[in-house]
């Protein structure tokens, strides 16, 4: 089997695997993960001017984003 | 690929396909499960209680916004609808009751809301996005689930409403 | 001659477009923000000044628009190195695209940024993917920068711009975020940019040992690379406590074509009181060495194919601690708003460096200063960063 196959492989399985995992946190148990506080990012503003403040100085960048949670409707 | 893995994604490509094909899916046409639940005021009421109505089952939560979407327009439904016996109920699966009552105190509805904070309903109707609609048939039977809120959606519901009440 | 403080690189622009991704199937609320910064240290006054605006035109699609303005004055360190105060001004503007559908979330971003003597233009692209039951979350971006660098030749009210060269910058951005429990959350982000061109900033210079001058050094010009490439890892996670709060912790790994290899580390808490207060605090530890051609003295001139002297390239560390109180005064909401708050948010951020010398201080008075060039303290400073903002959702 060459590469691309050995990856197909791999893949179907993954994703045999994840068809056949049941999520564990049902939609319905989603109150804390909406809770605004748990939010990567509330204040869209001051988050990018706090990044921005530290990557004028500093001799890193990026790495910085972040996505995810929330209550998951629709 | 060897047939095994052939064949598993092959059923993985067809749940997909399945999923996808759109928010309405024809359930098994199985029984809808029993439950009695409490209202807001402490007082059991059972699903059986509506035998021989159209109900609609719908399941929310006091932080999922496209539930609160939908509550005024579930809300006119059912006051469109109930003379000719149809019964909307709302389950609530908040975990705590004080932020169910006031939302209601702030928005209120005029159809049956029962809590279920220990989610046993929610489990054994499978409800797997919030919101959830089941429309259950006058003879007890699951006909139609739907899943998730976009506008539009009410338009739906009361066609299957409509459907089922004429049954 | 006049310096001015080079303010951005990919800076606010990358940030800002990075903390657009979706995931979550539901787009944000509308909402309409004033924002008011002030920093104060290392010899600057820098404000910010933004308004924002993000409004939804179906369910599925939304655009938010922000601009942003730096004000600067003061002397910065080189400029308290090399004479004379500088006053500047940025200006930027941000126009941000949402779609989503079914479990698909799309951004596309547009961002200008000018200053008197730089400019930047950034496309960016982005794409997220609820996934396995809604608790996986994959996103990937890409992103593409044109800068225009240029030099005040004039003074701060006398300007004279000459454009010394172009940069170009490319980054590709991948996250997971997974849900792992009802309380946890976790993500890891790889960010990979590219540049090209025109790196160094103009205002900056190296200094050499030299016996003929005065002070026993030399100022000369950086010589930069003309490419430069680097890999950052985060890894996140945040934790709903019981009793209502969130802590959140990250980490990040930093490394680059440059030598540069940089440690960041983040805790925060979150404190709900009652309905209407949120009070935060947070605590950032960062680390790097220096970059392979940055010295603070260079024994002679044109001893490197590569110089620099920008304090960003020296080994530092630097440390914050923040607080942050948001008020609700419109818990329940106005008219067409929801909700509404207003917060401050006061950090104190101390900055150290293992190789970068405070040059000016020491060498005012009396003429080559109380050191021998090289001997100068090493630099340190603080900085008192203030926000002051109102939130309106609707």
């Amino acid at each position: 089997m060459n590469t691309a196959m050995k990856l197909a492989v791999i893949a179907a399985m993954l994703l045999q695997g994840a068809c056949s995992i049941q999520p564990w946190v049902k939609p319905y148990e989603r109150d804390r993960l909406a809770d605004p506080i748990m939010s990567w990012d509330r204040d869209v503003i001051s988050g990018a001017y706090e990044d921005h403040i530290y990557e004028s100085r500093e001799g890193s960048r990026g790495g910085t984003g972040a996505a995810g949670g929330g209550c998951g409707c629709n | 690929m060897n047939n095994s893995t052939a064949n598993i994604f092959k059923r993985c490509a067809l749940a997909a396909i399945v999923i996808a094909s759109g928010a309405f899916a024809a359930d098994a046409g199985g029984p809808a499960p029993a439950f009695t639940l409490t209202d807001l005021s402490g007082q059991p009421e059972a699903l059986s209680q509506y035998k021989g109505q159209v109900v609609m089952v719908n399941f929310w939560a006091t932080w999922c916004g496209p539930c609160q979407q939908e509550m005024p327009l579930l809300d006119q439904m059912y006051k469109k609808y109930k003379p000719a016996g149809f019964t909307l109920i709302g389950v609530n699966v908040d975990k705590e009751a004080p932020a169910v009552k006031e939302l209601l105190a702030r928005k209120p509805v005029s159809f049956p809301v029962l809590l279920d904070p220990a989610n046993q309903v929610s489990k054994a109707y499978h409800v797997d996005e919030m919101p959830s609609s089941v429309i259950v048939d006058r003879k007890g039977q699951i006909r139609y689930i739907h899943r998730g809120y976009k506008p539009g959606d009410e338009n739906e519901y009361q066609d299957r409403i409509r459907q089922l009440i004429r049954e | 001659m006049s310096k001015t403080y080079r303010i951005v690189r990919l800076g606010l622009v990358a940030t800002f477009l990075l903390a657009r991704p979706g995931g979550g199937a539901v787009l944000p609320d509308d909402r309409a923000d004033i924002f008011y910064s002030d920093y104060k240290g290392g010899g600057m006054d820098i404000t910010g000044e933004s308004v924002l605006v993000r409004k939804k035109f179906s369910e599925n699609f939304s655009v938010e628009a922000n601009y942003f303005i730096d004000k600067v004055s003061g002397a910065s360190i080189d400029v308290l190195s090399q004479a004379s105060v500088i006053k500047d001004e940025r200006k930027q503007k941000n126009i941000s695209l949402d779609y989503i559908h079914d479990k698909t979330q799309y951004n596309f971003s547009y961002t200008d940024s000018a200053e008197r003597d730089y400019t930047s233009n950034t496309l960016h692209f982005s794409l997220s993917q609820d996934m396995f039951g809604d608790l996986t979350t994959v996103t990937l971006g890409f992103s593409d920068s044109r800068d225009k660098v240029g030099e005040n030749d004039g003074s701060a009210f006398a300007p004279r711009v000459v454009w010394l060269g172009h940069a170009e910058s490319r980054s590709y951005q991948a996250g997971v975020s997974q849900i792992v429990t009802k309380s946890l959350i976790t993500g890891v982000t790889l960010e990979v940019i590219t540049d090209e061109g025109y790196l160094a900033n103009p205002y900056r210079s190296v200094r050499y040992l030299d016996p003929t001058a005065a002070l026993g050094y030399s100022l000369g010009s950086q010589v930069y690379p003309n490419t430069h490439t680097s890999t950052a890892v985060e890894g996140r996670a945040k934790y709903f406590l019981p009793y209502r709060a969130a802590a959140s912790v990250s980490y990040r790994y930093f490394s680059d074509t440059w030598g540069i290899h940089g440690n960041t580390i983040e805790l925060g808490y979150t404190q709900p009181i009652s309905n209407l207060w949120i009070l935060e605090g947070r605590l950032r530890h960062y680390s790097q060495n220096h970059a392979i051609f940055y010295s603070d003295l260079f024994p002679y001139a044109d001893s490197q194919n590569f110089v620099a002297r920008d304090q960003d390239l020296a080994a530092q560390t630097n440390n914050t601690i923040g607080f942050k109180a948001t008020y609700a005064f419109l818990p329940d909401g106005w008219k067409i708003f929801k909700r509404g708050t207003a917060s401050l948010d006061v950090s104190h951020i101390q900055f150290k460096y293992d190789d970068f010398r405070n040059i000016k201080y020491y060498n005012d008075t009396p003429l080559g200063g109380n050191f021998a060039p090289g001997a100068e303290p090493l630099y340190s400073f603080g900085a008192t960063v203030y926000q002051i903002y109102i939130s309106m959702f609707f």
